[in-house]
């Protein structure tokens, strides 16, 4: 296990609230982390400022060792790779043209894309089962389908750290988990990592290992999640009772 | 590259020879084809030989050449804005060149001067419109279309009253920059430099450009540095549209459903639309200047009107039809 991304004393504002203070965050290879916090606490942008596409308050954000203000968006967009929460589509574009785009970061300016790529982009496409709609503009796509060509596209760029904000948003229930459960088996087989934005916390137990409590008052815990998820922590989190159900080592969190 | 895009591009690359050619045999004064190939060989001076090399020519070729700026520059826009009405001139570009090409007339400066100053006119409407758009904030596209629209009727209030204010005699002149007019085209060279220098530096970003379209943050998560990627763009987009502006004045349409249409044929990849918005908006206008030149000959018609009847009809269709995306 070696370290991929750590923040040391990172502090992240937006329009002077404090998202996090002093946050020492180790990512390791292996690990999937899971961000849980209310609504407007400032998960999606502290992910973006992770992903170094903004700059943080004070402290430090290292990417395999080297600051990440140091490397350009090129080098960054090798290590890691962000699904955002939306996808935006201004122009018509096939489903294939737009997962090829993960291929951007590892292509040169001149280059056009080789059967290598298009290779890892049918791949990407049947990892989401996606196989039959390479051709299928993405104006048509309902918007699970959307969410799934973006997660192809993410998987086509090959980084080494995923950060996935929402991941489950537009899913089905079936999607939901196959496609979790997918990727933090190849992550793992792989030797990478994950940080996942999640509102659902049975979703974050079942699937990630690690968890960022970011509550709304600034303050946050991290840890394994056995260690920081329970009901305590839970409702003081979502400002909202919650109950804990148990069934063979299983443990179901529910709102009382 | 696949097949279908070679196709494409070598289809327009015929269709632009073949509006050439179309542009060198029409007119009020018919020429055989024969004596149009002798007029490049022959050295012999003939009524024939002067009209095709010193008038068809350079004015089909300036056709061309202006019709392949502004298709490019429409299509580096709509990028940039992310808004497929995004076009030089709803930006009020044109507007910029006109008010700055009617001062220097007003001021009885040379033609030389006139162009000059249309073309930093242009330039400096562009800056005008991303400068206030980008006030305190950053750019949004709607916040740039929306200024683009009100300079552009600023221009035209400032145009208005330059054009009362003007002696009569300078009046003629001075419509040349309100209405797109390819009869004037004196040089074509410069104009050329700026079209291949411009898709030369687009072609490169193209790729980019793709990713641009889903947004900037995406952009900016697969590796591409957006605040450069777009100031080269604009810079791009303004210096193709001021060159534009003034070799032939204000072209409407072409712009803007250009692109569009290369879209609709399939081909939403920059790298295949740039090149191919070049040839199809550079033999669209070499035809609309044929027709502006025969259809009511001998009097000529100014292409914009050409461009206009058939590019307001089309867009409007394709509005129609739910074609274009996002209105």
């Amino acid at each position: 296990m070696s370290i991929l991304l750590e923040t040391k004393k990172l502090c992240v504002t937006i329009a002077e609230k404090t998202i996090c203070q002093d946050l020492d965050l180790p990512i390791h290879t292996g690990q999937i982390w899971a961000i849980l916090g209310m609504n407007g606490v400032g998960k999606t942008t502290l992910l973006h400022t992770l992903a170094g596409l903004r700059n943080p308050h004070a402290g430090s954000i290292e990417l395999i060792g080297s600051d990440i203000t140091q490397l350009s968006k090129r080098q960054i967009a090798r290590i890691l790779g962000l699904l955002l929460q939306d996808q935006e589509d201004a122009f018509p574009g096939t489903v294939m043209q737009t997962v090829l785009t993960g291929r951007h970061p590892h292509m040169s300016n001149w280059q056009w894309e080789t059967d290598t790529d298009i290779n890892i982009a049918t791949a990407a496409l049947d990892f989401v089962e996606m196989a039959g709609f390479a051709e299928r503009s993405i104006l048509n796509l309902s918007g699970g389908e959307r969410r799934r060509v973006a997660l192809a596209t993410l998987f086509c760029q090959q980084p080494e750290l995923f950060l996935l904000d929402e991941p489950t948003n537009h899913l089905d229930l079936r999607y939901q988990h196959r496609l979790l459960d997918g990727i933090s088996t190849q992550l793992k087989k792989e030797n990478k990592a994950a940080i996942m934005i999640m509102h659902d916390v049975n979703l974050a137990m079942r699937y990630c290992d690690h968890a960022l409590l970011l509550f709304s008052d600034g303050s946050f815990q991290q840890g394994s999640c056995r260690e920081v998820i329970n009901t305590e922590n839970l409702t003081r989190l979502y400002d909202y009772p919650m109950h804990s159900l148990k069934e063979n080592k299983l443990e179901i969190f529910i709102p009382g | 590259m696949n097949p279908r895009a070679i196709l494409l591009l070598l289809l327009l690359s015929l269709v632009s020879l073949a509006s050439l050619m179309l542009a060198l045999y029409a007119g009020s004064i018919h020429i055989t084809w024969s004596e149009i190939l002798a007029s490049f060989y022959s050295d012999r001076q003939s009524m024939s030989q002067t009209l095709v090399q010193e008038l068809r020519l350079p004015r089909a070729l300036g056709a061309f050449i202006t019709g392949g700026l502004l298709a490019l520059a429409g299509a580096l826009l709509q990028v940039l804005l992310r808004n497929p009405l995004a076009d030089p001139y709803v930006l009020g570009v044109s507007g910029g060149a006109a008010v700055a090409a009617l001062l220097a007339i007003m001021t009885g400066a040379s033609a030389l001067i006139i162009s000059g100053s249309a073309f930093i006119g242009a330039l400096c409407s562009m800056l005008l419109v991303f400068g206030i758009a980008h006030g305190q904030g950053s750019w949004t596209p709607t916040r740039l279309l929306l200024t683009g629209i009100v300079l552009a009727a600023g221009w035209g209030a400032m145009i208005s009253f330059i054009l009362t204010i003007s002696p009569e005699q300078t009046l003629r002149s001075m419509l040349f920059w309100l209405m797109g007019d390819l009869g004037y085209v004196q040089s074509t060279s410069a104009g050329f430099f700026i079209l291949l220098l411009g898709l030369l530096l687009s072609l490169p970003l193209a790729r980019s450009l793709n990713i641009l379209t889903q947004g900037e943050l995406q952009a900016a998560s697969l590796g591409i540095e957006t605040r450069r990627l777009r100031i080269m763009v604009y810079l791009l987009a303004s210096m193709l549209t001021a060159a534009a502006v003034t070799m032939a004045g204000s072209v409407g349409f072409v712009g803007l459903v250009v692109p569009h249409l290369i879209r609709m044929l399939g081909f939403s990849d920059n790298r295949i639309l740039l090149p191919a918005a070049v040839l199809f908006g550079g033999s669209l206008l070499i035809l609309a200047d044929t027709l502006a030149r025969t259809v009511i000959a001998p009097q000529q018609l100014p292409v914009g009107v050409i461009s206009a009847a058939i590019g307001v009809p089309l867009f409007l269709f394709l509005l129609y039809r739910g074609q274009v995306h996002r209105l």
